[in-house]
């Protein structure tokens, strides 16, 4: 064996060693290292009271109720994942994204009547970019409407607009 | 590239304290030596040593450099151009997502040259290969710059999108973990009297540092995080509107084609260095 295979043998087995120590790692850190708890695990896994925590999900339809709440502006609204709805209370400003089919991400705290209180509410954009003139037309044309929750899949609209504007 | 493998190996074998390997040890490695490089030198490994040779690279890269910085500037001019005042704005982000033809190819760029780096180091750690070993030391401060463009330009897309200027979720930290990575490459390659000794370091780190690349590329998918996942997938449709990806790509060629110009202007430099400080040191051994 030469000195160039040793030394290329001895980085493989410590790249394969580092390897699966850090998957090993990181599926062991697995629950911690999710940002936010969806809905639907809040029912089945439901985190101890009083403790904070992130939830995300989409706002569910016609479910936002702006109002004062203890005499600040604030909102009322549900947060689903399509299996389960948490109700959420929030006191403050809501971001320029919020809007009912908008994914958000709030931090916060269960109360015990199941309602989460909100300390900090986020938008969370979700991975489609499409010009105002698009998001209309898929309005109009009835195939969208982004109060029930994410656009249709981007074959169905990336092809059909991009001829018309020359690309 | 004789040269170096030569001494090592005569350091080893100095090193060795038992008189029975002391009298063994150098003979297994002349024989290893001889089949190294005679007998049974597979074509690849010759090939990559061709490119080993310093001048070679000096007449190759000189030649290369300016059209290759013409292209990058050309393009991201260009790209910049289309996406900042043609492109249309998003529907809901309205012109912050302008600031996508930044982010995004500073991003990809950041994790390419990361990978650049650590194949630098595996040339350099298995082969010796002492132009790897300057362009990995070169490679670093540019990685580490879009690195930093690409969490600065992040941050401020975030604030107006998400209302934060930062999370701690796993696509950012795991980003932040990147540029960390390119720091400590620099200055660890730095921090040693004998910068073969540096090399090494470095070449280690950065390998290490590796196990981060897959980490950033799916941690959108494999928790969820405040990042969206990918737009451009290999398997789907782009779900961005081609107006926009367009541009987009057009600025991810001329990044990409830039970061190649910077390490190889710098790369020159530091071999032009070498041979300056090496015609001193000769002239000063000759007077001395």
């Amino acid at each position: 064996m030469t000195r160039k295979k040793r030394r290329l043998i001895i980085l493989l087995a410590s790249g394969v060693c580092l390897g699966s120590a850090a998957a090993l790692t990181l599926s062991a850190f697995n629950d911690s290292i999710v940002f936010f708890v969806a809905p639907s695990d809040v029912g089945t896994k439901a985190p101890a009271p009083g403790r904070t925590f992130r939830l995300g999900g989409l706002v569910e339809a016609g479910s936002v109720e702006r109002t004062r709440l203890g005499g600040k502006p604030g909102a009322r609204f549900r947060v689903t994942d399509g299996g389960a709805a948490v109700p959420v209370e929030y006191v403050g400003i809501l971001p320029d994204l919020f809007r009912e089919g908008q994914g958000v991400v709030a931090l916060g705290t269960l109360r015990a009547d199941g309602v989460f209180m909100a300390a900090e509410v986020l938008a969370k954009h979700d991975e489609t970019y499409m010009p105002k003139e698009v998001a209309d037309a898929l309005k109009k044309s009835g195939h969208w409407n982004p109060d029930q929750g994410p656009p249709p899949p981007a074959a169905t609209w990336n092809t059909l607009t991009a001829p018309k504007n020359g690309g | 590239m004789r040269g170096g493998p030569d001494i090592t190996r005569a350091a080893h074998g100095r090193k060795l304290p038992e008189p029975a390997r002391l009298q063994t040890a150098p003979a297994r490695d002349y024989v290893g030596g001889v089949d190294a490089t005679l007998s049974r030198s597979p074509q690849p490994v010759r090939n990559l040593h061709r490119f080993a040779n310093p001048g070679r690279f000096l007449r190759i890269s000189g030649r290369l450099l300016p059209p290759l910085a013409v292209a990058a500037a050309i393009l991201t001019a260009a790209g910049f151009a289309w996406g900042l005042f043609f492109a249309p704005a998003d529907w809901q982000q309205g012109d912050s997502v302008r600031i996508m033809y930044v982010h995004v190819p500073a991003a990809w760029l950041a994790s390419s040259g990361y990978v650049a780096l650590a194949v630098c180091s595996v040339l350099s750690l298995v082969w010796r290969h002492p132009l790897a070993d300057l362009a990995a030391v070169e490679i670093g401060p540019v990685g580490a710059g879009f690195a930093a463009l690409c969490l600065a330009t992040g941050s401020l897309w975030g604030k107006p999108t998400w209302g934060a200027w930062w999370v701690w979720d796993a696509r950012l930290t795991s980003m932040l973990v990147l540029f960390f990575l390119y720091l400590g490459h620099v200055a660890l390659v730095r921090a040693f009297d004998d910068p073969q000794r540096g090399y090494r370091a470095g070449a280690i780190l950065a390998l290490v540092g590796v196990v981060d690349l897959p980490i950033i590329k799916f941690s959108v998918d494999w928790w969820n995080t405040l990042h969206q996942p990918s737009t451009i997938t290999l398997t789907g449709a782009p779900s961005m509107y081609v107006g926009m990806l367009w541009p987009l790509l057009i600025c991810a060629l001329g990044f990409t084609l830039g970061f190649a110009a910077i390490v190889t202007a710098r790369l020159r430099a530091a071999v032009m260095e070498r041979r300056i400080r090496a015609l001193l040191m000769a002239r000063a051994r000759e007077s001395g």
